[in-house]
C-alpha cells in the first residue's frame, strides 16, 4: 500500500495544532488500510519538531530544513511538497484546512492536474478511493465526494478530527533537500504584523464569545473580552458589528466570514440571520443572550437566555468567577 | 493596467438550500442568484486600481450557464469594460481544476497585468480556482488579501494570517484572491446600468478537462435539537451556568 503524506504546518517556532489533528486522523486511516504515515515538516531549524510530532505516531518524518524556508511562503513550500510527493508517491496528501494549507492544496492540485477537496469533516478510504464529506453553502448542506485520481489532495477542517497523542517514540527521520529557482522567489515576505493582544485564533478556539449589533458600541466589547479571557475563548462578531467598524473583518463569523465549530459558541446581541447561522450552527453547544424572545438565534440555541445583555453578561461573568 | 476578474454566479446567501431529486445537487426552483460576494470585492478592487491609474481595461470573466450573462451584466454595470462568458451548462458539476483550466485557456490569449478572484465562491466553498489558475499561467498567487498597492510592476499586499497580517511583495502579473476588508463594493449606478448594454460582451466555447472528483451525494447537516430557553434576565444566569457545567459539561 502506498503511504499517506501529511503536511505539518509550523509558525513561529510552534506546530499548528490542526496539523496534529490531521496527523491523528491519518494514523487512524493508515491503521485501517495497513499503510504508512509520512509527515513532512518544512522550515528553518525544524528538527526539534520531529519529536513533538512523534507523539501522533507517524512512521516517518521527512524534514526539509534550510534558511530558504524561514519565511512561510506558498511558492517555496510548494517546491518542498512536490519534492516529497515525488519521493514517496503517496495515496493521499493531507493538510489541515488553514488558510496556508488551503492555498498549498490548490497550488499543488494544479501541478498534479487534479482538484483538492477542501475543509473536509470526514474521510475514508473505500474500494481504492478516498471519499470525503465537505460542507457547501457555508454548511447549509454537506456533499460526499469521491476522488478519482491519485494522489488525492484533501484538507481537513480544524477542530473536527480528534487529536490522539501517545508517548513520543523514536521515528525515522529523513532529511531531503530542495532547490529553489528564481520563479519560486517571486513572492517576498516584508513584514509580519501581529495584533497587540495575543488572541486565540477564531477557527481553532474551543470557546467563542461573539457580539452583534446589540453590543451598541465598540467599547462595550470589553465585557465580551473579559468573558473570553476567563474562558480562554476567542471573540467573534456578526457582520453588523464588523460593518459598523466595531470589530476587525477577521472576527466576522458567517457565510462571508469564518466558519467555526467550537465546543461552545456564546452569541450576545446577535439576531441569528441565515448568513450568521451558516457559519456557526455546527458548534457543539450554542448559548444565546438576546432581549428579543423571537430572535431566530433561539431556534438553534441549546441554552437561550432572554434578557438585556448588559445585565446578563456581567452577571454571567460573576457567576463563572464564583464557580471556577 | 489591464485587470481580469474571475466572477461566479452563486445562490443568494439568503437562500434556504433545498436538495434536488437526484440527491446530489441544489434544487433550482425559487433560487435567486447573485455575484459571489468575494468576487464583488475583487471587481471593486480592479475598478479602483483602474481609476487610480487612469487607464487600461477591466475584464469580467466567467464560466457558467446562459444565466451567468446576468452576473456579467452586473459587473459591466459596476464599471467593468468588457465581459467574457465561457458558456457551459455543466459548470455546476465541474471540479476546480476543470474550471481553472478553462479560465486559463482564455486568459492566455489576453493582455493582463493582474488577475483578481474571490477567496472562495460561496456555493461550493472550494477556495482553489484562483490558486490553480496561477499555476497554470505560471504566475504567483497570494490568497486572502486585505490591501493591495501597485508600483513599478510590483504589488505590495496584506494577507490575513492568524492573529494579524503579513506584508508580501509580489512581482506582476499575479493572481490575488480577495478577502473581506479589502474594500466596500459599490452599487451599480443608473448610468452604469444603462451603459452596460453597450459594452463588449464576448462568448466563448472551450473544451473542459475531465473531472477528478465525483459528487456522490448531497445531504442536510445534522439537525440541531430544538432551541431551549433557560429563562429570563439575570435570575436565570445561575441556572445557565449550572447547565453548562453539569449537563453540557463544557465549563
Ligand atoms: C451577501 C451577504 C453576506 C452576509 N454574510 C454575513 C456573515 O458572514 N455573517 C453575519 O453575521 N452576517 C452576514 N450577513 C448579514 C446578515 O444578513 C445580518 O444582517 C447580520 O448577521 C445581523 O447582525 P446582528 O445579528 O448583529 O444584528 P441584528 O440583526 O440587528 O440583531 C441585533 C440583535 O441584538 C439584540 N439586542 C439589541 N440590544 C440588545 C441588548 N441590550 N441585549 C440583548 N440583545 C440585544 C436584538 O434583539 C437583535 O436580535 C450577510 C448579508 C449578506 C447580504
Ligand atoms: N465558474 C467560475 N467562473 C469564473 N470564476 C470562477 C468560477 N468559479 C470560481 N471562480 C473564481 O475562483 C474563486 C474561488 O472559487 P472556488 O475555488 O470555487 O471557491 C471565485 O471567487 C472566483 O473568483
Amino acid at each position: 500500500m502506498q503511504p499517506i503524506l501529511v503536511f505539518i504546518e509550523t509558525s513561529q517556532c510552534e506546530i499548528k495544532k490542526p496539523s496534529l489533528e490531521t496527523l491523528s486522523e491519518a494514523r487512524r486511516i493508515a491503521d485501517n488500510i495497513k499503510a504508512e504515515v509520512v509527515s513532512l515538516v518544512v522550515g528553518d531549524n525544524v528538527s526539534p519538531f520531529a519529536k513533538e510530532i512523534s507523539s501522533c505516531s507517524p512512521d516517518k518524518v521527512l524534514l526539509v530544513e534550510s534558511p530558504d524556508f524561514k519565511e512561510v511562503i506558498t511558492t517555496t513550500y510548494v517546491r518542498a511538497l512536490l519534492e516529497a510527493l515525488n519521493k514517496i508517491n503517496p495515496l493521499v496528501l493531507l493538510l489541515s484546512a488553514t488558510p496556508f494549507g488551503k492555498d498549498l492544496a490548490g497550488l499543488l492540485s494544479a501541478e498534479l492536474k487534479t482538484s483538492a477537496i477542501q475543509d473536509c469533516i470526514s474521510i475514508s478510504y473505500e474500494q481504492g478511493s478516498f471519499i470525503a464529506k465537505k460542507p457547501v453553502y457555508a454548511g447549509k448542506a454537506i456533499i460526499t465526494v469521491k476522488v478519482i485520481k491519485t494522489p488525492a489532495i484533501i484538507t481537513l477542517r480544524p477542530k473536527v478530527f480528534k487529536l490522539s497523542v501517545a508517548e513520543p517514540k523514536n521515528v525515522i527521520i529523513e532529511k531531503i533537500s530542495v532547490n529553489l529557482g528564481a520563479d519560486d522567489r517571486r513572492i517576498k515576505q516584508k513584514e509580519v504584523v501581529k495584533s497587540a493582544q495575543k488572541k486565540v485564533e477564531l477557527t481553532e478556539a474551543d470557546i467563542i464569545v461573539s457580539g452583534g449589533r446589540g453590543m451598541k458600541q465598540p467599547e462595550n466589547f470589553r465585557i465580551l473580552e473579559e468573558l473570553a479571557t476567563l474562558l480562554n475563548a476567542a471573540v467573534g462578531a456578526s457582520r453588523a458589528a464588523v460593518d459598523s467598524g466595531w470589530r476587525p473583518h477577521s472576527d466576522q463569523v458567517g457565510q462571508t466570514g469564518k466558519t467555526v465549530c467550537p465546543t461552545l459558541y456564546i452569541a450576545c446581541g446577535i439576531s441569528g440571520a441565515i448568513q450568521h447561522l451558516a457559519g456557526m450552527s455546527s458548534s457543539k453547544c450554542i448559548v444565546a443572550i438576546n432581549k428579543d424572545p423571537d430572535a431566530p438565534i433561539f431556534k438553534v440555541a441549546n441554552y437561550g437566555l432572554v434578557g438585556d445583555l448588559f445585565e446578563v453578561v456581567p452577571s454571567f461573568l460573576q457567576e463563572l468567577k464564583k464557580t471556577t | 493596467m489591464n485587470i481580469i476578474t474571475c466572477v461566479k454566479r452563486v445562490p443568494s446567501t439568503e437562500t434556504n438550500i433545498k436538495i434536488a431529486k437526484d440527491g446530489k445537487s441544489l434544487e433550482q426552483t425559487g433560487v435567486e442568484y447573485i455575484l459571489s460576494p468575494f468576487d464583488e470585492i475583487a471587481l471593486e478592487e480592479a475598478l479602483r486600481i483602474k481609476e487610480r491609474f487612469g487607464g487600461g481595461e477591466v475584464i469580467a470573466l466567467t464560466v457558467g450557464p446562459a444565466e451567468s450573462a446576468t452576473t456579467l451584466r452586473t459587473c459591466l454595470a459596476m464599471g467593468a469594460d468588457k465581459a467574457i462568458h465561457i458558456k457551459d451548462t455543466e459548470a455546476y458539476k465541474r471540479d476546480p481544476f476543470a474550471i481553472g483550466s478553462a479560465l486559463a485557456s482564455v486568459i492566455k490569449g489576453l493582455q493582463y497585468n493582474l488577475i483578481l478572484c474571490g477567496k472562495q465562491a460561496v456555493d461550493d466553498d472550494n477556495a482553489q480556482v484562483g490558486s490553480i489558475l496561477s499555476r497554470l499561467l505560471n504566475i504567483p498567487f497570494v490568497g486572502l488579501i486585505t490591501k493591495l498597492e501597485i508600483s513599478d510592476n510590483k504589488a505590495t499586499v496584506h494577507r490575513e494570517i492568524s492573529g494579524g497580517y503579513e506584508v508580501l511583495e509580489v512581482s506582476l502579473p499575479a493572481v490575488f484572491s480577495a478577502q473581506k476588508g479589502l474594500n466596500e463594493p459599490r452599487y451599480p449606478s443608473l448610468k452604469g446600468i444603462m451603459s452596460a448594454k453597450k459594452k463588449p460582451f464576448e462568448e466563448k466555447i472551450v473544451n473542459f478537462e475531465a473531472s477528478s472528483l465525483e459528487i456522490l451525494k448531497m445531504e442536510y447537516p445534522p439537525s440541531r435539537p430544538a432551541g431551549r430557553i433557560v429563562g429570563k434576565g439575570v435570575e436565570a444566569v445561575p441556572e445557565l451556568v449550572k447547565l453548562l457545567k453539569e449537563e453540557a459539561k463544557i465549563i
